[in-house]
């Protein structure tokens, strides 16, 4: 097929596939489809630019999602005066030993020549800090953590509105990725794959962990909202004008003025999640759209060619005088903001964050499978990836479970052997999933929508 | 009784921190070693390693339980070490299978490495599906037979000693398994023709070639020895603890640690990165309150639990020496690769 088609056959293919969905299934159903295939799409696309214009593998994707939501926590979650009162005191001291001990240790590192001293200095430095750090850190935390365990247990945030927290979001996975790539960025692909890997699950671990921050794995629920209630649309007058002028005819069939009354409770009932949903998929559509903008916008400019260049023979651009390190500490740190502000919307969305949930295989690979499949090196191909993708993860489900029963089709209903087939159908979308990247890496490398080649 | 205080501390620390990183050492080398095969012959990171790992090990709980069922037990030894040959030539067979249908092709077209890794998470998928599929993603015990060697009751009152040490067979037999896997594999790669003519083709593919190895069967050799080291490391994990595949799948962060800690494509380094993992891991989240209560005296008595490190960061460990490892010394222990 011409390359120029297949980006509008596969966006028409998706649309038809969604509409399906809100025919047979629900339209919230597929709104609910939709709010996460643009956020797995705003993911896709900070991978994009981290391994399809970079050509850095970072297999930490999670860690950064996670710090994302995280962020939406400590942004408006309301903060708790009693535990500030009582231990923040010890909580900033120990992070002050924490930072001066680690800007000395880089001080000792880069400025001492002598191993024997350096040596010394080092471990001085770590036994101190780590008295230092234990000595009000750990009583300070105890402290935080039996404040009123139930409900809160933990330091709070600041109380802003959570749509503030998607933009700081990007700067404090900007800043991890600055760190994380200060220390991985000048290792050959697959160790960066390995490295980001683990520093993501270490990230895990302090959030699972670290209850005076995060909760753990206690959750934080109830996170404000950027969209109305559906109970306060559900009793405001214009929702309900509006939802009966939509449905005029509809109300105008009924004979009673009591069925009629009943009609209009369903609707507005139905109408008003999906008011919400489309609330939420207009904002997240908005983002995703400023985000694919500014990318093409900085991806066709002098600094995407060299990006590109780069990628493609790093001796050569390096010839040409490019800073290759800081080039991909650059585009690192993009990508990763960008996957963070991703992570902060899914918190958004989900109204809260837990930590347990965060597991490589639905933060990571998956993400991997959407760029590669929708097609590395253009934006749009993520998308397209991140939407079809998600589709594919949410209803491999039921389609296996249908599969299933069509395999146990003729056994008893107590048969083991269709108990078993029923019971294993949900890890039948593994199966899917590893097959759909395995027959596009082999038959499609370049993806659905393949990078376009610039002549110029 | 100043002396049986310290004795005292010593089996104390034994009992908690040697003996059981001894064996989590021994399981992690010889996975470890699987891994770096894999990267020193065929040149990938492979992701799908740790699932090869549940796979070899379904593979050999199903065949304990056929046993089982047919009344075939190994007396005093868990029947699954009766199981594992089979299990080894099922699962390699299976590594031959996915070899020949995926990686083959990316070999012929010489792909990146990164290719083929990206190639090993699709491979990863579908092993996870395979095994949750058959054996489902519940924990699984199958381990039959003495289950101690030592028991810390029996100990205690034979010593006479207020801690008693227990030693599970399950450990001892992993640290023999190990040591026989281990020397098999170093005897094998030093000493005979098919050993030397796979360090070969992993030194220099070229040179290997001009001097008439057979490529093909080199990678069959490959995949057979990493089925055989990846499947015992399962089982022996697996007889200590218990199966899940997600607990195994998260395996494989603590094996590229060891792989690069050590030296990565280095078989010596795999084995070293493997105990170095193993008793960092558990040395850094141990409390060591009690120890040093039996040590000191009364007065300097600790306070606190005398722990570096909250065991909920055991997991973390691995990645912390591997990232100061990466900072320091990337070539690892034993120089391995460049990188």
């Amino acid at each position: 097929m011409n390359e120029d088609l297949r980006a509008p056959v596969a966006f028409t293919v998706m649309a038809v596939l969604l509409a399906i969905v809100g025919f047979t299934q629900s339209w919230s159903v597929s709104l609910s489809v939709i709010n996460l295939c643009i956020i797995s799409s705003i993911m896709a696309i900070g991978v994009n630019l981290q391994w399809g214009y970079g050509g850095l593998f970072n297999a930490g994707v999670m860690g950064f999602t996670a710090l994302g939501g995280l962020t939406a926590v400590l942004v408006s979650h309301d903060p708790i005066y009693e535990a500030w009162d009582k231990a923040g005191i010890g909580i900033v001291i120990s992070a002050i030993i924490f930072v001066l001990s680690i800007t000395a240790l880089l001080f000792v590192f880069r400025n001492i020549e002598n191993k024997q001293i350096r040596n010394t200095l080092i471990i001085l430095i770590i036994v101190f800090g780590l008295i230092g750090i234990n000595n009000f850190y750990g009583p300070s935390i105890d402290i935080i953590e039996s404040i009123n365990p139930a409900k809160t247990g933990f330091l709070g945030g600041l109380g802003l509105p959570i749509i503030f927290s998607w933009l700081i979001a990007a700067v404090v996975a900007g800043l991890v990725a600055w760190v994380i790539g200060k220390i991985t960025l000048r290792l050959r692909s697959d160790y960066l794959a390995i490295a980001t890997l683990g520093i993501s699950e270490i990230v895990i671990a302090v959030v699972k962990h670290e209850d005076w921050l995060s909760r753990g794995v206690k959750n934080v629920s109830g996170l404000d909202r950027p969209v109305p209630y559906e109970i306060e649309l559900q009793q405001s007058e214009w929702f309900l004008n509006l939802v009966e002028r939509i449905n005029f005819s509809k109300l105008e069939a009924m004979q009673s003025l009591s069925s009629r009354q009943d009609l209009l409770n369903d609707l507005v009932i139905d109408s008003s999640g999906i008011f919400v949903k489309l609330c939420y998929a207009g904002l997240f559509f908005s983002v995703l759209l400023l985000i694919f903008y500014l990318s093409q916008l900085a991806l066709n400019s002098p600094w995407g060619r060299m990006l590109r260049a780069i990628r493609d023979n790093e001796e050569a651009a390096s010839a040409m005088g490019k800073n290759i390190f800081a080039q991909h500490l650059q585009i690192f740190i993009i990508g990763s903001a960008i996957i963070g502000i991703a992570g902060a919307m899914l918190t958004t969305l989900d109204g809260q964050f837990t930590p347990g949930s965060y597991r490589p295989l639905r933060f990571t690979f998956i993400i991997w499978l959407m760029v590669i499949i929708g097609g590395s090196g253009n934006n749009l191909g993520s998308i397209f990836g991140g939407f079809f993708i998600w589709f594919i993860w949410i209803e491999a489900e039921p389609l296996s479970i249908g599969f299933m029963n069509m395999l146990a089709g003729g056994l008893e209903y107590d048969n083991p052997l269709r108990m078993h087939l029923l019971g294993s159908a949900a890890h039948l979308r593994l199966f899917i999933m590893g097959l759909l990247l395995l027959l596009a890496l082999r038959f499609m490398p370049r993806g659905v929508i393949p990078e376009k080649i610039q002549k110029k | 009784m100043e002396n049986f205080e310290f004795i005292n501390a010593i089996v104390l620390l034994a009992n908690f921190v040697i003996v059981p990183a001894l064996s989590y050492g021994s399981q992690l080398a010889l996975a470890t070693l699987s891994l770096t095969i894999i990267y020193g012959v065929l040149r990938f990171s492979n992701f799908a390693q740790a699932d090869w790992m549940s796979f070899g090990t379904m593979a050999t709980i199903l065949f304990t339980w056929l046993f089982q069922s047919i009344g075939i037990t190994a007396g005093v030894l868990p029947t699954a070490l009766l199981a594992l040959p089979f299990a080894i030539i099922v699962t390699a067979l299976f590594c031959l299978l996915i070899d020949r249908s995926v990686y083959s092709f990316y070999r012929k077209q010489k792909s990146q490495p990164i290719v083929l890794m990206i190639v090993s998470v699709g491979v990863m998928f579908i092993l996870q599906a395979v095994v949750r599929f058959i054996i489902g993603p519940n924990d699984r015990k199958f381990f039959d037979g003495e289950k101690y060697i030592v028991h810390a009751l029996d100990f205690k009152n034979y010593f006479g000693l207020e801690e008693g040490l227990t030693i599970k067979s399950t450990q001892l037999i992993t640290v023999i398994v190990a040591l026989i896997a281990m020397i098999s594999l170093f005897y094998f790669l030093q000493k005979t023709k098919l050993g030397k003519s796979m360090r070969a083709y992993s030194n220099n593919e070229d040179l290997a070639l001009l001097s008439g190895i057979n490529p093909e069967k080199i990678v069959i050799v490959t995949w057979v020895i990493s089925s055989i080291l990846i499947t015992t490391a399962g089982v022996l994990y697996g007889l200590d603890k218990s199966f899940k595949p997600f607990t195994y799948f998260n395996l494989l962060l603590p094996m590229f640690a060891a792989a690069i800690v050590g030296g990565i494509g280095s078989p010596i380094g795999a084995v070293i990165g493997g105990y170095v993992i193993a008793f960092s891991e558990i040395t850094l989240t141990y409390a060591y309150k009690k120890f040093f209560v039996y040590l000191l005296p009364e007065n300097l008595e600790p306070s606190g639990l005398m722990q570096v490190l909250s065991t909920d960061y055991k997991f973390a460990i691995s990645f912390i020496i591997l990232v100061i490892v990466l900072i320091v010394r990337p070539t690892g222990i034993v120089r391995g690769k460049i990188i």
